[in-house]
């Protein structure tokens, strides 16, 4: 035996320091740094040794601290509207006061951004870039209307890959090694395997994942899913989950149990983390799965820069309402779902739009049933803890009417 | 005894069951949550049952205020309270539709009056008792006066504004540039039903309609709902009650189940 393993708790706190030191030291060193969209191709970003920050995920932070408003305000006092996503203003908000009590992050030496999250994101890193005075590199990733993505887009993203390297070796003077790539794509591929391999230990009933522990890994799964040491960190945790399970532990302490297991439909509210928790978990409701993190499951076969392209292009957020409301349906049933709870994000135009209908054809689908709150990934104005609570307790009522009708627990 | 307690944002509401749940006691009181309205209407409660105090069985409580209600048994949402004091009316609704001080709801319930699916307002006054609070005081009427003012309206005069802030001023407009207050508060009454259609159209809601709530109170505004929905709403006995009443049948319910 040799000395005592890290927990997946310790590596995840390490790794995210280590991901932020790296970023300052490479600017303190002169190297080039990016802001990158949260699922942007970072294999290129990695292969290439250049340091990233992720904006989305320093603004959760941001708003887990809650601070954002400071930096709200700045982008709103600067014209920009209450209506767009609290992440873009927080960032944008970032770039002027530059100092968050959070995590300081150093200004980027040009943006990486690809629109396969939502459109929003090429106005913010447009405005970036045009503010910062740095060149922005964009991947632009087809919207996929149909069943599979189609074999064109496949073949202008791979010109358009082609292209962000060649732009990429202008910036940084150094050429892109197809070797290190391949090796970056492996462990890429390993890093969202383990991160799949361990969210999905909440199909056990009862879960021995709690899903807000999700939230709080899937920091790593965007960050740092070139590094072999998020491999380790997701492994970690993937093993202690199933060793929890194999115990026959639930998702929290001994005496805790999970009564309802519900779907959480869209972002986290960062900025509500605790009582969002708190409220659910004071009626036993655990939230088993998302449809969020599964986007960082990216996989595709060893050097397919074909599939690696078509990943891209292929998760949820990129996709159309039918593939939503069949993606839901399975989880409803391989997570054996007793509710659903969407959360209306005021930030995500994306997500939110789309919302109604999925509710109705999911419902129509499953007869699972749901409930809808108000909330916003990181502008703290827009949840009510009373309204929040309301409805999550009216869920409660509803799943625990269905649950003795059908003479269960 | 069995008491059902409503403390809603703008009125307190209190129902009383016997052992033959046969309601007995009944009280509003217009005083919401954190005064002391839900005392006043206890003990109107009280003596019109003619019981104290030492004679409750159980007691639940709902609404806004059901948090920090400290005498309760228990707590349940007020969605399941109005779907339980809609079935004990013995109605055979499919769909409720509740607008309270600050919340409206679309709820759509099964025979047996458990609740299948809802839909409530967002964090907006838009579409709730609220928003014709606010739309009386401009109007400079009593809220009880809206649905006679409204009644007599003899012209359409659209409120189109979600939001009750600019509704205000919209309708501040509107009186300036010489339309009726009837015109305007029919106006205020249909800018509810559609934000109210709204929500009953995305919860699928179906025929046969009730209304519950203090709004159902208001006349013309069923008539509104009714228009708007293209089918016939129907407000429950004591629709400001069906809150109190569903959550006294639960405390019924809940002491009988305990014993067995």
């Amino acid at each position: 035996m040799g000395e005592e393993r890290k927990s997946s708790k310790q590596l995840l706190a390490e790794l995210q320091a280590k991901h932020y030191a790296d970023a300052q030291q490479a600017k303190a060193e002169g190297k080039p740094v990016a802001w990158s969209a949260s699922i942007a191709m970072q294999e290129i970003l990695e292969a290439m040794d250049i340091a990233v920050v992720y904006p989305e995920n320093h603004a959760a932070a941001i708003g887990a601290r809650k601070e954002s408003m400071e930096f709200i305000n700045n982008a709103e006092g600067r014209g920009y509207s209450t209506d767009i996503c609290s992440y873009a203003r927080v960032n944008i908000g970032y770039s002027d006061i530059k100092h968050a009590e959070a995590q300081d992050i150093p200004l980027p030496d040009f943006v990486f951004c690809c629109d396969n999250l939502c459109n929003t994101v090429l106005k913010w890193y447009e405005n970036l870039a045009k503010d910062l005075n740095i060149p922005m590199v964009l991947v632009n990733t087809p919207f996929v209307y149909d069943d599979e993505v189609p074999e064109r887009s496949v073949k202008y993203m791979r010109k358009e890959f082609d292209h962000v390297i060649r732009q990429l070796e202008e910036i940084t003077g150094k050429k892109m090694d197809p070797k290190r790539l391949e090796e970056v794509m492996e462990t890429s591929n390993e890093a969202a395997k383990w991160w799949k391999a361990a969210y999905s230990t909440a199909v056990k009933n009862p879960s021995p994942l709690s899903g807000f522990d999700m939230f709080n890994y899937m920091a790593a799964a965007v960050t740092m899913r070139g590094k072999k040491e998020t491999v380790e960190l997701f492994r970690t945790w993937h093993d202690e989950l199933k060793e929890r399970g194999e115990a026959g532990m639930g998702p929290w302490k001994p005496g805790e149990d999970e009564k309802y297991r519900v779907l959480w439909d869209g972002i986290a509210c960062w900025t509500n983390l605790s009582t969002t928790f708190k409220t659910l978990k004071k009626y036993g409701v655990n939230v088993v799965c998302s449809t969020y993190p599964d986007i960082w499951n990216l996989r595709y076969g060893s050097n397919d820069l074909d599939g690696l392209v078509k990943a891209y292009a292929e998760h949820y957020a990129n996709r159309s309402i039918k593939f939503s409301v069949d993606k839901m349906s399975a989880l409803a049933e391989e997570f054996q779902l007793d509710g659903i709870l969407y959360h209306s994000n005021r930030s995500c135009k994306l997500m939110d739009f789309r919302q109604y209908e999925i509710q109705r054809q999911v419902e129509a689908r499953t007869g699972i049933p749901y409930v809808s709150f108000d909330g916003d990934q990181t502008d703290p104005r827009i949840f009510s803890d009373a309204q929040y609570e309301t409805r999550i307790q009216a869920l409660v009522e509803v799943m625990e009417n269905k649950k003795n009708a059908k003479g269960g627990k | 005894m069995f008491v059902g307690i409503d403390i809603g944002s703008s009125s307190s509401k209190v129902a009383i069951l016997n052992e033959n749940k046969e309601l007995v006691g009944l009280a509003v009181e217009n005083l919401g949550t954190g005064t002391n309205g839900i005392q006043i209407v206890l003990d109107k409660a009280f003596t019109q049952a003619g019981v104290t105090p030492e004679d409750i069985k159980y007691t639940v409580v709902t609404g806004y205020g059901r948090m920090t209600y400290e005498g309760a048994d228990t707590q349940i949402t007020e969605i399941s309270c109005h779907a339980k004091g809609t079935a004990f009316f013995n109605c055979d609704a499919k769909t409720i539709i509740d607008i309270g001080g600050q919340d409206a709801k679309v709820i759509k319930i099964d025979a047996a009056g458990n609740v299948s699916n809802f839909n409530m307002n967002e964090k907006c006054a838009a579409g709730t008792g609220r928003f014709l609070e606010v739309m009386a005081r401009v109007l400079d009427c009593k809220l009880g006066d809206l649905s006679d003012l409204a009644k007599a309206s003899k012209k359409d005069v659209s409120i189109s504004s979600v939001c009750t802030v600019f509704a205000e001023s919209e309708v501040i407009s509107c009186l300036s540039a010489g339309e009726s207050i009837s015109d305007v508060a029919k106006g205020a009454h249909r800018a509810v039903a559609r934000r109210v259609a709204g929500m009953y159209n995305r919860v699928s809601g179906e025929p046969p309609v009730v209304m519950t709530g203090g709004v159902a109170l208001n006349a013309d505004m069923i008539t509104c709902l009714s228009d708007e929905l293209k089918t016939t709403v129907t407000p429950v006995s004591h629709p400001q009650l069906a809150g109190a009443v569903g959550a006294a049948v639960f405390a019924y319910e809940k002491y009988h189940k305990a014993k067995k």
